[in-house]
């Protein structure tokens, strides 16, 4: 699953528009992951800061 | 807010703003939503502009003009700088924007013309009726209300969310996402008239990393690079960290901006039944420069100008919109997309050392017309192997 740190998160939005599933979404200063995310990481690739981590759900 | 709008305009930007202020010139009842608490904020922009092409949409004015700009400096991988000059020596060429109060004025002048302006209102789902956008619900502080409009504008930038509601592929590949950080420094020692272009891949991979000033001794320093290129310990962030601290150790940040500009192929349509697509949110930024906020400004206008023929004719389907897209796609504009597209797509090819040859071909150039075609154009002329190694690149130029 997608993990967002908002402490590094700069709410850019640079992530949403590359997300294939259409399930990111910058809601004025925050971003929600929606139930289409597949994990495939292409947003956490791109982002300027490095705000967005796939992480394993069993390891949270 | 009332219930029913001609057109209801979602994004506050210079797009959105023109689009709302032209339709309430024209009399149109409009309505233009921004998510955001204030309009311009935050920015997500280099800031840079055209002399001529902002005077089409706005009488440039000291308080939203930042620096004006006689010259740029081009810089290869290994250092070699080249200097472009416009043929009117010292002539302005362009201007550095503070975005904060231009976009802010744009609104102003839109809400003056008679068009309703809300912030902190989101758009969360078109409205769509028989297959044709038709409103918009709106949430604003926990209330949420339906809002019809004949024609949805959708000015929304480059997180845009509304086309893709509406049926639309707004994805941008991977590739074609220039992952942006900049920071607004200050006390540093620059040339406050010159803009200055680093190019490289170890400065700034596929991309290009910018000074732009904002003042005296201050200035944009920003960079974008290819979301392809970009990754754990090699993001946008750690290039531009690397570079100012090497250039401006003492410099001080005062804001720092970060965003995605995309440099893909706009739309493959810019409309749909009851919707229009404009700006950012159409991918109609500059594939070469990166440069977007003329382009919103011109499809705002546009858009309206031919939802006014729509609205007349009480039609306003997509074949009705139709001629938008047509017409933005024949612009000067839509033919300067498709051309430095192209140019684009050559350029990110090229090593280091082909940049360093092409920069070092001229170290200042004079140019009759300051813009990037101009630039292509001479670096072709002293350098014809060029227009060899890509024949795409022939076609694009004419």
């Amino acid at each position: 699953m997608l993990q967002v740190h908002r402490d590094i998160c700069g709410y850019c939005g640079c992530c949403v528009s590359v997300c294939p599933e259409g399930a990111l979404e910058l809601i004025d200063a925050y971003l929600v992951v929606g139930e289409e995310c597949t994990g495939c990481g292409i947003c956490a690739k791109v982002c300027p800061l490095g705000a967005l981590e796939v992480v394993d759900e069993a390891e949270l | 807010m009332k219930q029913n709008y001609d057109l209801l305009v979602i994004g506050g930007g210079p797009g959105g703003a023109v689009a709302a202020r032209t339709a309430a010139e024209k009399g149109f009842s409009v309505c233009m939503v921004e998510k955001r608490p204030a309009i311009g904020v935050p920015i997500r922009c280099a800031e840079g502009i055209g002399k001529d092409v902002l005077s089409e949409f706005i009488t440039p004015d000291s308080k939203f003009i930042s620096a004006e700009i006689k010259r740029a400096r081009l810089v290869a991988p290994d250092s070699t700088s080249m200097m472009l000059e416009s043929e009117m020596a010292g002539s302005k060429v362009g201007y550095i924007l503070d975005r904060k109060v231009f976009d802010r004025e744009l609104a102003w002048q839109a809400a003056d013309a008679g068009a309703d302006v809300f912030v902190k209102t989101r758009a969360s789902a078109p409205i769509i009726v028989g297959g044709e956008v038709k409103g918009a619900t709106l949430e604003h502080c926990g209330t949420r209300r339906e809002v019809h409009a004949d024609i949805v504008i959708a000015a929304d930038g480059v997180e845009s969310k509304f086309s893709r509601w509406c049926g639309m592929n707004t994805t941008v590949p991977v590739r074609e996402i220039m992952s942006s950080v900049q920071y607004l420094m200050t006390d540093i020692d620059i040339d406050p008239h010159t803009t200055v272009f680093f190019l490289g891949n170890e400065v700034a991979p596929q991309g290009y990393l910018w000074i732009f000033p904002k003042g005296e001794r201050s200035a944009n320093v920003g960079i974008g690079i290819s979301g392809k290129k970009s990754g754990a310990g090699h993001r946008a962030r750690d290039y531009l960290d690397r570079f100012v601290s090497a250039t401006f150790p003492e410099g001080k940040t005062i804001e720092c901006v970060v965003g995605g500009v995309s440099v893909c192929k706009p739309l493959e349509c810019t409309v749909a039944d009851g919707l229009m697509v404009i700006g950012d949110a159409a991918r109609v930024v500059d594939p070469l420069t990166g440069g977007g906020i003329y382009n919103a400004m011109f499809t705002g206008k546009l858009a309206v100008e031919v939802a006014e023929k729509a609205i007349e004719a009480g039609n306003f389907s997509k074949s009705a919109l139709m001629d938008y897209d047509t017409r933005w796609r024949e612009s000067f504009m839509g033919k300067a997309i498709a051309r430095n597209y192209q140019i684009k797509e050559y350029f990110v090819t090229l090593s280091d050392e082909k940049l360093n040859a092409l920069i070092q071909s001229a170290s200042k150039m004079n140019l009759s017309e300051f813009s990037t075609l101009a630039l292509i154009k001479e670096l072709i002329r002293r350098n014809p192997k060029l227009l060899t190694e890509l024949a795409a690149l022939r076609a694009s130029l004419g």
